[in-house]
């Protein structure tokens, strides 16, 4: 029986749109939680009809804190689907472009969503456990913050043109080359956005994560799968490559994302919009139960890191070394999504500056010319929050006959339900609450950033 | 006394939030001037008590309120009616807010269609019914926030430009009106235009335009349009290029889709567009459909499901 529900609603400092019910029995105790994920716009309907090539322009919109990732998951389907293949300068700037999103969204998750949990605490009231209170309290590592992200974010608006809601993927490559002039600037600025990383790193390490060890390893822990994109030398790749999915005990199998359909199902529970994938391949169904979950894996940076067997940047690599000395192949534990976040950033800046300093990536011929037709095409990046599939089929005028996403956050919305579970039962007891245990739950859900 | 503002997402992508932290340095300045009472993507406030134990949804006072995101289900719409109620003024920011955007194009068909192909794609196990436990029921359509409470300001833009958050705040702030870019978007546009006539036939956008060398600008770079290339600019509200700078889309080289809606606010750039095309001698055989020129604004009425009259 429920005595009564808390509602956490909405559920804040995330990028969707969810509330948490936890049900309390009559002594106080946690009877059930359900996360409620509560958006459903539906693209793969809307977009049947329109011009493929017209359809990264739009699927942005899906989020406008990763529209690059959907803007070139889709460019990736839409080439297979007109038999394009991208030009080598083409192929590059879009991965460039791509990982230097990836630096910026991380030092927005990690500051401007997270941090005040740690920076400020998870108990201190809400109106200062924000951005704006850590802009306060430490106005120095503000400025810094502010500054640094907003340079990563003016790359891609001063050379891409449109930072969100971006346009410059085209089948066939990118819209336009990148000049010497360009290139120098971005380098410089992407230097100075490594030399941020490397303190952001070693910050949490010293400052932030020895704090909260206890609450690392209790908060949201859980015991699952993992899913991350790998290139053939089995190092992290966010752009390109094949897709691992890895089992709760490390072993794991390696497809490539036009397979996709053979691995991944999606799971429909009643109390939430979004669709829960699940791991068809292994075989056992679908289960959030917390002693015995089926099917169920997770996305992400701790995914990533998890599934990978190497970075391919040696700072990265130094600290995915230290990163396992401590915590294992794979991690289970929910807060280091944190963790494996900076030990990301450390990457996306210092795969950007290699991929800055290749000859190549200056070469005007950016853009192959792509024939409407039918086909098929399956378009996959690791996007921040997982990785992310737009998987297109077109008639022979290269107009969209069906559509079917599997989004990165959605990956993690069963493990999210667990995590709160799990969070709830240990820290609600004989009707004890209060705000900080409340914001204690939903950091359960922060660390996978959804 | 900073003012206070309340900002909340409804059928939304954060991008509108995500344009609001890119004033980068000048967010410092305006942390000062305001103080947030309430803010999702940034702030813990919650609308049933910070305890989760409320009976209603319920906002703080706030001197202005401010909507992203268009109305697609009873949350929404709570939340919408709830921030007309305790806010002195209420901006309607982004092309979502204002005209429905990208999310509006839902209105060409009906609920049970979108819904029925979620939850029937190839990777997803056959249902009983749709979810319903604990979810805001959907409304019949995506709806511009003005369909359905009143608006004092609206600020368009998918999203909108930081320059133009910034002005339309400060404005606010001091009492004044923004003074915010009025004209198309050809008219921030520095790309060269030779005149009518030439054009021929439109085509799609599968090679790249002739944008001359990679040192070259855009002022050396012939009008998009007049290559041939549907450019939604003639009929879309200028604004994209913040106070200064030239239009974003043309600045990569990529023909503008319409993101700031039109020029007027009640404009049909379909229409609008269908007709500059053909007044101009233009061949529009080659477009393929035009639903999507209304991409940013199927709200108001405008996108309609086949054969229904909603």
């Amino acid at each position: 029986m429920t005595a009564r529900t808390i509602t956490i609603s909405p559920v804040t400092r995330i990028e969707g749109h969810a509330t948490i019910a936890i049900e309390l029995d009559d002594d106080g105790n946690v009877a059930d939680s359900k996360v409620h994920f509560q958006s459903i716009r539906g693209f793969e309907k809307f977009v049947e009809g329109k011009p493929a090539e017209e359809i990264p322009r739009i699927v942005t919109r899906i989020c406008g804190i990763c529209p690059w990732h959907h803007h070139l998951a889709s460019n990736k389907a839409v080439d297979r689907c007109f038999g394009v293949t991208p030009t080598p300068a083409g192929h590059k700037l879009r991965e460039l472009i791509q990982t230097i999103a990836h630096a910026e969204d991380k030092l927005l998750h990690f500051f401007f969503l997270a941090a005040a949990d740690f920076v400020i605490g998870p108990d201190a009231d809400y109106a200062v456990r924000n951005v704006i209170g850590i802009a306060k309290a430490n106005p120095e590592l503000a400025k810094q913050v502010v500054t640094m992200r907003y340079k990563a974010k003016m790359i891609l608006e001063n050379f891409a043109g449109k930072s969100i809601h971006p346009v410059a993927g085209v089948p066939g490559g990118f819209a336009r080359p990148m000049s010497e002039k360009d290139r120098q600037w971005i380098l410089a600025d992407m230097r100075e956005i490594q030399d941020f990383a490397l303190f952001a790193i070693d910050f949490a390490k010293k400052e932030v994560f020895p704090k909260y060890l206890d609450t690392i390893k209790m908060l949201g822990v859980i015991n699952t799968g993992f899913i991350g994109t790998v290139d053939d030398n089995g190092a992290l790749n966010l752009y390109d490559g094949r897709i691992r999915l890895m089992k709760p005990d490390g072993s794991y199998t390696d497809f490539d994302p036009q397979d996709y359909t053979d691995y991944i199902g999606e799971k429909t529970v009643d109390w939430s919009y979004g669709k829960f994938p699940y791991a068809k391949a292994w075989g056992e169904g679908f289960s959030l139960d917390l002693d015995e979950p089926k099917g169920i894996y997770r996305a992400n940076t701790l995914a990533r890191i998890n599934a990978a067997d190497k970075m391919a940047t040696p700072r990265a690599q130094a600290e995915l070394e230290e990163f396992r000395e401590l915590f294992g192949r794979p991690a289970q534990a929910t807060l280091l999504y944190h963790y494996a976040r900076l030990i990301e950033e450390v990457y996306a800046c210092e795969h950007a500056i290699e991929m800055l300093e290749d000859p190549e990536i200056t070469s005007p011929d950016v853009r192959a010319e792509a024939e409407p037709g039918a086909g098929r095409g399956v378009g996959c990046v690791e996007a921040p929050r997982g990785t992310l599939i737009h998987d297109y089929t077109t008639d022979e005028n290269g107009l969209i006959k069906t559509a079917n996403l599997i989004v990165g956050t959605t990956h993690n919305l069963g493990p999210i339900n667990m995590s709160v579970n799990q969070a709830a039962r240990a820290l609600i007891q004989n009707g004890n609450v209060d705000e900080g245990l409340l914001n204690k739950v939903e950091m359960s859900v922060r660390a996978y950033d959804p | 006394m900073p003012a206070k503002i309340g900002i909340d997402w409804l059928n939304a992508c954060a991008g509108c939030e995500i344009s609001i932290i890119d004033l980068g340095p000048r967010l410092l300045k305006v942390l000062e001037l305001v103080e947030f009472v309430h803010l999702p993507a940034l702030m813990d406030h919650k609308y049933y008590n910070q305890l989760g134990d409320g009976a209603h949804l319920t906002l703080p006072e706030a001197d202005v309120g401010i909507i992203t995101g268009s109305i697609r289900n009873e949350e929404h719409l709570e939340v919408a009616r709830e921030m007309r109620k305790k806010c002195g003024a209420v901006i309607a920011m982004g092309t979502c807010a204002t005209h429905g955007g990208i999310p509006a194009l839902c209105n060409s068909f009906t609920t049970d269609e979108i819904l029925s192909r979620y939850y029937s794609t190839e990777t997803t196990d056959p249902i009983d019914a749709i979810p319903s436990d604990g979810l805001p029921a959907l409304l019949d359509g995506c709806y511009a926030v003005d369909e359905k409470i009143d608006v004092d300001i609206l600020l368009p833009g998918c999203p909108p430009h930081s320059d133009q958050i910034f002005e339309t705040l400060v404005a606010f702030l001091e009492g004044r009106p923004a003074v915010l870019r009025e004209k198309s978007v050809c008219d921030t546009c520095l790309t060269i235009r030779e005149g009518k006539g030439k054009v021929g036939k439109l085509h799609r956008y599968l090679s790249a335009p002739d944008y001359g060398t990679t040192d070259d600008s855009t002022a050396k770079m012939r009008c998009l349009l007049e290559q041939g290339l549907l450019c939604m600019g003639p009929v879309t509200l200028a604004g994209c290029c913040g106070e200064t700078g030239e239009p974003r889309c043309i600045s990569a080289r990529v023909p503008c889709r319409g993101c700031y809606g039109p020029v007027e606010k009640d404009g049909n750039q379909r229409l609008d567009m269908l007709n500059a095309l053909v007044s101009n001698g233009i061949d529009i055989s080659g477009l393929s459909e035009t639903t999507s020129m209304l991409r940013f604004t199927g709200a108001h009425g405008m996108l309609r499901p086949a054969g229904s009259r909603r």
